[in-house]
């Protein structure tokens, strides 16, 4: 045995004879974790998290979070003599006068955008595959909540520099909260310590972002591990692969190796992106000056959403005992963040409403194979790639040589007409795939070659299926829409639950009466008797009777 | 680490099932039997010695590349300066670009070959075969369900809080009250003095008689200044009043600033009671988009329309500053000006509606 090993084994050893180590240890070393592309994505939102704490300690070392106003005498000429606040300075000095400091700084920024993003995609694939069904709804909402801190994380950072884009960032803020009736002056009169923007801001919002947002985020992660470990990873169905077992490889040494390495490879890239392309330079946005803007430029993708919901908005304002009620900014502002939150955070329970379940699910979906949750996901990503596209309406509109009036317009329209359109899409692309992995179990696969019948009938030769090929298809839940029961029992009496079992069984109905279902034992071997001529009926219902198998 | 090991290890939780027989038949309802796990195929690495050698080489060569790159790393940090041998001179941006370069592809570089070595270890050469544990039902069974229920009730019986009603509801009140001194602190957070925030937005610098000066160099600007068809920004004299430090210079900053536009005296479309606001066509309109507060920036003459870049709310300057397309709800404020003696522009008064965004407060 090599020393490291030696070495290692002593660390267990001194630990084990003080906390008993070993025992759980022993239970947890090789534990499973299963293989997918998918998987990784949590993993770079973690990463990425890594790295940007580390980088963002970096940057504490020489920003200062002031804003007293200076003459700047630091290295860079072109602004010597400006007034400018000290934050802006220390961000000037980091970027010039810090070896790595500008490598340090789009570190930051760049493992920002990568962090949101992996979050985003991380969430993507959790709802796609029903990973939040239970038992990890509580992993769910901690995700929501992690992506809502994120984003908190990004806008607090982007404000911090006190260059010209985030003042005006900031100023869209306060906008916002004057909108909201009542207490909309005071929040801001608070926030800013009295008229906006005032020299409080930037201290304010240094210790949100250096403390309190990272350490919710490091307890929420934390959490959201642990349950992870505890309730084991989710995986894809297959040969063997169970919803009461889990397969992959061991935590030691494998799932160590590649998620460690993982980690360097993420921090690689990112580190990569900062050395090669440019991110915020703010030397050249100058210091925040509240009468002056610069056209054309954008926020961090993961605000342009909201970007997007203010510059489609039309000028809704009305008066309530004369007081303005300003639609147009609180739609975007406050409603639209709570109406896309609400129902993300809610949406296991509204999916366990429609399939009155209360088993524990380990085995993921196919996208294909829950068609109405995989439309509402894509009509969900239409709405907000429209809002996102509206966010740079301008940009747009300069690329395609139109109004951006124009671009305007078409996303008003646009953001009620086509997310059901994408709905309806995606549910008729899944039902055409089911019923293509339907074919294929009950007649095999098309081999692309014709065969002529002896009465000059054509016909295309099918191969059949191996049988893990076949298993692969159907091993997902035959998932059937409910059936509410008769509204009295046979006495006559009426059932009291019955309301509640209609109202379920709609929503059931809306999920499930068009799946297409995968063939039955019987009819795959009837199918296989008859040759490769009888026609597959779409959405055809099985002899089981209710619920699911 | 064998694979035998697997098999014998541990109990309770990752306990281990032996590798599952196939099923014979499909379970009810399903058309395919669950043909059970498929191992992994041998790799290349596990029966050639020959490419599990070369794997082995490629992995060390990867970790051994990555330290020279961190050298190169150390190297770049040196090498290249970034700061002037003359303070005077101030920095090169060029330099500091390649220093970024230098440091970021090394430093980069060096990570993701770490990175790539250990997964490429862990794909070819680790030998760890697929392994497959039980799940259990999460759920406590009914026995420890009831015995913790059972310590719970125990633990409040001995509380006495469900029978000792007047402590319980003292608590309850304390507790209740806690808050307020957390609220309360944070009172000071907003200032004090100077009325309520929505009396803090009704007024600006400007009043009757301030000169309109240009903004950057604050210089009085006479009328004839002014071309027709031509914008200038602008700040009241009295901003230069105020002092060097402290908020009160931004925050104007943020309030006062105008855009001084000349228009044909005919192009303009005067609403009731402002027809002595402009000066020979010259129209003063607040800079702060009633949006939400963007400066606003491009003008086109022709048209006479006032775009805001942030959201593109559109304000006709010929119109009283009428919104005429975008997300604002209210017109650009103008501000009434008029010409001192010596022929320069001021202002008749300050504002008379608040500038910017709108808020509860602000009545119609
Ligand atoms: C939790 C996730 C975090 C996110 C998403 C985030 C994001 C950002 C962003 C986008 C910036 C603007 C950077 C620029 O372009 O200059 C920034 C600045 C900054 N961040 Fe973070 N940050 C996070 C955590 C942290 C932590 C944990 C620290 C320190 C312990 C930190 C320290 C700083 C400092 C000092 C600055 C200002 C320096 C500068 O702008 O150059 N950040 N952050
Ligand atoms: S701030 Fe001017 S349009 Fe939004």
């Amino acid at each position: 045995m090599s020393t490291i090993v030696n070495g290692a084994g002593k660390v267990v050893d001194f630990v084990d004879q003080r906390i008993t180590a070993s025992n759980w240890l022993k239970r947890n070393i090789r534990k499973v974790f299963p293989d997918h592309w998918s998987f990784l994505l949590g993993e770079i939102a973690l990463f990425s998290f890594i790295l940007i704490l580390l980088s963002g300690v970096f940057l504490t070392f020489w920003f200062k979070p002031s804003m007293a106003h200076i003459a700047y005498e630091g290295a860079y000429v072109p602004m010597r003599g400006v007034g400018m606040s000290e934050a802006y300075a220390s961000t000037l000095e980091l970027s010039f006068e810090v070896r790595g400091g500008l490598l340090m700084r789009q570190v930051h920024h760049w493992g920002a955008l990568v962090f949101l993003a992996a979050m985003s995609a991380h969430m993507l694939r959790i709802f796609f595959t029903g990973a939040f069904r239970k038992p990890r709804e509580i992993n769910w909402l901690i995700g929501v909540t992690l992506l809502v801190l994120g984003v908190a994380a990004g806008f607090t950072g982007y404000s911090l520099p006190d260059d010209l884009l985030s003042g005006t960032g900031l100023r869209i803020i306060e906008g916002g909260m004057l909108a909201i009736p009542i207490v909309g002056t005071y929040l801001s009169s608070f926030l800013f310590g009295g008229e906006y923007p005032g020299d409080d801001i930037v201290a304010r919002l240094y210790p949100l972002h250096i403390l309190l947002i990272p350490g919710l985020i490091i307890a929420l992660v934390t959490a959201h591990l642990m349950i992870l470990w505890y309730q084991k990873h989710t995986h894809w169905g297959g040969p063997g692969k169970t919803n009461h077992n889990v397969a992959g490889a061991p935590f030691f040494p494998i799932y160590v190796a590649k998620a460690g390495g993982f980690q360097f490879i993420v921090m690689g890239v990112i580190v990569l992106l900062a050395a090669t392309i440019q991110i915020n330079p703010v030397w050249l946005w100058g210091p925040y000056d509240p009468s002056v803007v610069s056209a054309g430029t954008q926020p961090d993708w993961y605000v342009g959403f909201l970007d997007g919901a203010l510059r489609v908005m039309p000028p809704w304002e009305f008066y309530i005992f004369d007081r303005p009620i300003t639609m147009s900014v609180l739609i975007p502002a406050v409603i639209l963040p709570g109406l896309i939150l609400t129902p993300l955070a809610l949406y296991p329970w509204l999916e366990q409403k429609a399939t009155g379940d209360t088993r524990e699910h380990h085995v993921l979906d196919r996208p294909r194979n829950v068609p109405v949750r995989t439309g509402i996901g894509v009509a969900f990503i239409v709405f907000y790639i429209l809002l996102w596209i509206a966010g740079g309406n301008d940009f747009f509109a300069t690329i395609l040589e139109i109004p951006v009036n124009w671009i305007t317009w078409s996303i008003r329209i646009g953001i009620f007409a086509l997310p059901p359109l994408a709905f309806w899409l995606t549910k008729r692309i899944c039902l055409g795939l089911e019923r293509r992995d339907r074919d294929k179990v009950m007649h095999g696969r098309e081999t692309g070659i014709v065969m002529v019948s002896p009465d000059g009938e054509f016909s295309e030769l099918h191969a059949p299926l191996s049988q893990a090929d076949a298993y692969q298809l159907t091993w997902h839940e035959r998932q059937l829409p409910s059936d509410p029961g008769p509204a009295t029992d046979a006495n006559g009496i009426p059932n009291p639950n019955y309301r509640a079992k209609r109202v379920q069984a709609k929503l059931s109905r809306f999920y499930f009466g068009d799946v297409v279902q995968k063939p039955t034992r019987e009819e795959v071997e009837a199918a296989h008797h008859n040759g490769h001529h009888d026609a597959v009926e779409a959405g055809h219902r099985d002899e089981i009777t209710s619920g699911q198998q | 680490m064998s694979a035998n090991n697997e098999h014998n290890s541990g109990h309770g939780e990752s306990e281990e099932i032996a590798r599952r027989e196939p099923d014979e038949v499909a379970a009810v309802g399903d058309p395919i039997a669950d043909p059970g796990l498929h191992h992994n195929d041998e790799r290349l690495t596990d029966v050639d010695p020959k490419a599990g050698r070369r794997a082995e080489r490629q992995v060390a060569g990867m970790f051994t590349l990555a330290s020279l790159l961190m050298v190169g790393f150390i190297v770049a940090y040196v090498a290249i300066g970034i700061h002037p041998d003359d303070p005077e001179n101030g920095v090169d941006i060029g330099n500091v670009q390649v220093s970024n370069l230098a440091l970021g592809l090394t430093l980069g570089l060096a990570l993701l070959l770490v990175g790539a070595g250990a997964v490429q270890w862990a794909r070819s050469l680790m030998t760890s075969p697929e392994v497959v544990h039980e799940r259990h039902e999460l759920r406590s069974d009914d026995e420890t369900r009831q015995a913790t229920l059972d310590d719970w009730n125990t633990g409040v019986e001995e509380t006495g809080f469900g029978r000792r009603k007047m402590i319980r509801n003292s608590l309850l009140g304390a507790l209740a009250l806690l808050p307020l001194p957390a609220v309360l602190l944070l009172r000071d957070m907003g200032p004090n003095t100077g009325g309520t925030p929505a009396e803090r937005k009704e007024h600006t610098i400007w009043a009757e008689g301030v000169r309109i000066l240009t903004d950057v160099t604050f210089m009085p600007i006479r009328a004839a200044d002014l071309e027709v068809g031509s914008l200038v920004n602008a700040m009241p004299a009295t901003f230069e009043e105020l002092p060097e430090h402290g908020p009160e210079r931004i925050n104007e900053r943020a309030k006062s600033p105008v855009m001084l536009v000349r228009m044909l005296p005919d192009e303009i479309h005067v609403a009731e009671g402002r027809e002595n606001w402009h000066v020979d066509g010259i129209l003063a309109y607040s800079k702060i988009c009633t949006h939400v507060g963007c400066p606003i920036s491009l003008y086109e003459q022709t048209t006479h329309h006032m775009l805001c870049p942030c959201h593109q709310s559109t304000f006709d300057l010929a119109d009283n500053g009428k919104v005429i397309f975008g997300p604002a709800t209210r017109s650009l404020p103008q501000l009434p000006i008029a010409v001192d003696d010596e022929g320069y522009l001021i202002a008749q008064s300050d504002f008379t509606e608040p500038v910017g965004p709108s808020y509860w407060e602000r009545t119609r």
